[in-house]
């Protein structure tokens, strides 16, 4: 069996490493990204900034300073300060306002979303008599390229792992390669196990090339350990290949199987906090991308490189990645089929 | 001889659609079995089925007296008519992964001398031409050293050389006492390959025997062949059978010289006439009315 499973692992590595358009393509992708980001991004900002606003009310009076009347400002309450300093370091809000007994701001001075709401606050401030102090960040300020570096290479994973899986399966249904192998003593589990090995080899070594040429160059921040990075980058892709292999269990069109992994990458992509954090976004969405492996590959890959997370403080993430993984590939095994019906 | 193979009443249905209708055969060992047919006629379907690679609607396969599952798999080498093989691999690279999914193994260097793919081997299978193709499929259906061996119309789309080589190729493997199932449209290919036929029309056998014996049993005699424009009026005194069919007449006779003589006021021109001996396609259009290409 094990031999089995090895000769359909190589030679998919073999056809996987000789497609250079492909494997360019997966190097590429995520370089051009960071570099693009990390030159270019910190010139514009998005169009909504997201702003704490430290008080014990949970309600907003926004009657209590001009600059909380400013449109395209999401305005959220903060009641613990630590959360709200971290959350400032973290580039999850983009500016701190107090305004108490002492009106008070705090801002990151790496973030390019931040310089551009200090600016908004210190010329609503100037109108009402400047009263506001600025208070220094007492964690390091994390750059936004550190902060979105795990999102790139999370992306580029989940692309690779679901479409590098996925579409390939079904190219392989539809061209009648799986059909030959069906004639062959290779079981369904096997051939599923020696895709699943061969993808998450190759996905794993092209991340760990791009964040090592990244970390390099950049300079990127990483405070935790590198094996339980490892291990938040292989679960995850184990479960996004799970995913990949279900989508693909049985289809036999390409352009479906093309809308089909669209359909869910694309909500992940957006939704699971690769470019921005959806800190402003209502419950409903966080409660839907709670349910994306995507998030909890970011959020565990963020807290072990800016925060130094250990493997027991992402262990819930994982757990809930490795369970994702289980269901996908139960039903992608159950549903799975070798020939168009 | 045993059997090596028996398919017991197969019958595969689609939605308005009886593609194989209660198909029984059974082939010994060491046999060479041909299955004809035109295209449509159910022999692929049939053959399918008996592979495992697609289910019945009903019936049964039986492998040397037990049903058919993974000591078949493990013993059949299988050539499909349409399939594909792994992009970017070499020749070699894709006979040794197919060998490494089987436990019995075939010596890889006979092989592919058998096959005549030592000078392809480091090429890639996308660059590979149709008959090479073809002998890298057969190759790979032999990697397991198998007893029973399918080729589903494995000479389509090669030239007269190539196909001439293969069956070289195919009677080698028989040679070796390896059983085979052969699906093909070309009668002359049966007539060379096969020791025992099964004609399939519409979903069904409908003739069954050695294929001279077949032929033998249907046609006491030779055919005079000539063109229907060559007749200046109609045949009603030929005491013959006669078949008209594509602008061509045939004459089924026992005695050519008599025949002739009593064709000849109704001819204008004999350089045209044709004698020859009756052949699979002529059974066939006998038994079915139509062609076997059609």
């Amino acid at each position: 069996m094990l031999q089995r499973i090895y000769a359909i692992f190589a030679a998919r590595n073999r056809e996987f490493m000789r497609d250079r358009g492909a494997l360019a393509w997966n190097i590429i992708m995520p370089v051009i990204f960071m570099f693009g980001l990390a030159f270019a991004f910190s010139g514009e900002g998005r169009d909504q900034y997201t702003v704490g606003v430290l008080q014990s009310a949970p309600g907003i009076d926004y009657s209590r300073h001009p600059f909380l009347e400013t449109r395209f400002i999401e305005f959220v309450t903060i009641r613990d300060e630590a959360v709200a300093f971290r959350k400032v370091e973290r580039h999850q809000i983009d500016l701190l306002v107090q305004f108490d007994d002492a009106s008070r701001y705090w801002v990151n001075p790496e973030s390019p979303q931040g310089y551009f709401a200090e600016r908004l606050l210190l010329q609503a401030d100037a109108e009402a008599g400047g009263q506001l102090q600025k208070q220094q960040i007492s964690g390091d300020a994390i750059r936004y390229v550190d902060w979105v570096l795990p999102g790139i290479l999370g992306m580029n994973m989940m692309f690779s792992c679901l479409f590098g899986v996925g579409y390939v399966v079904v190219r392989y249904r539809k061209n009648g390669f799986l059909k030959r192998l069906r004639a062959t003593p290779l079981r369904p589990a096997e051939f599923i196990v020696a895709q699943v090995g061969s993808r998450l080899m190759l996905v794993l070594i092209v991340t760990a090339f791009v964040y090592t040429g990244t970390h390099l160059i950049l300079d990127t921040r990483m405070e935790g350990s590198y094996l339980t990075l490892l291990l938040v980058a292989l679960v995850g892709s184990m479960s996004m290949v799970s995913l990949g292999l279900l989508i693909a269990a049985r289809v036999t069109s390409e352009e479906l199987a093309g809308g089909l992994l669209n359909l869910i990458s694309w909500p992940m992509m957006i939704l699971s906090g690769v470019w921005f954090s959806l800190e402003a976004a209502g419950p409903a969405v966080q409660n839907l991308a709670s349910a994306f492996p995507l998030t909890h590959i970011l959020n565990s890959a963020r807290a072990v490189m800016l925060d130094g997370a250990t493997i027991l403080d992402v262990a819930p993430s994982l757990m809930m990645l490795t369970a994702l993984s289980l269901v996908f590939l139960g039903l992608g095994a159950r549903f799975f089929r070798w020939a168009p019906s | 001889m045993q059997t090596a193979l028996e398919a017991r009443n197969l019958v595969k249905r689609y939605p308005g659609v009886l593609a194989v209708n209660d198909v029984s055969f059974a082939v010994a060992e060491g046999c060479c079995f041909g299955l004809l047919g035109p295209n449509g006629a159910g022999k692929t379907t049939t053959v399918e089925i008996i592979e495992g690679v697609s289910p019945a609607t009903a019936g049964e396969v039986y492998y040397f007296g037990k049903p058919a599952g993974h000591r078949f798999r493990e013993e059949a080498g299988i050539q499909f008519q349409n399939t594909a093989l792994q992009d970017y691999l070499t020749v070699r690279e894709t006979l040794q992964m197919f060998r490494k999914l089987y436990a019995r193994r075939a010596d890889l260097d006979r092989i592919i001398e058998d096959c005549s793919l030592g000078d392809l081997l480091d090429r890639d299978n996308r660059k590979l031409s149709g008959g090479q193709r073809q002998r890298l499929f057969l190759a790979v259906a032999l990697v397991n050293r198998p007893r029973l061996v399918f080729l589903d119309e494995p000479t389509t789309g090669l030239d007269p050389q190539a196909r001439r080589n293969f069956w070289t190729l195919v009677q080698r493997i028989q040679g070796s006492g390896t059983t085979i199932i052969l699906t093909t449209h070309y009668m002359d290919e049966a007539h060379v390959l096969c020791d025992q036929i099964a004609i399939m029309d519409e979903g069904q056998i409908i003739a069954r025997g050695a294929p001279d014996e077949l032929l033998q049993s249907r046609y006491d005699g030779l055919i005079i062949e000539l063109p229907l424009d060559d007749l200046t009026d109609e045949l009603d005194g030929i005491d013959h059978t006669v078949y008209e069919s594509l602008g061509i007449v045939e004459i089924v006779t026992t005695d050519v010289s008599k025949s002739l003589e009593s064709l000849a006021p109704h001819v204008d021109n004999l350089n045209r006439i044709k004698i020859r001996q009756a052949n699979l396609e002529d059974l066939f259009l006998d038994l079915t009315g139509h062609s076997l290409r059609s």
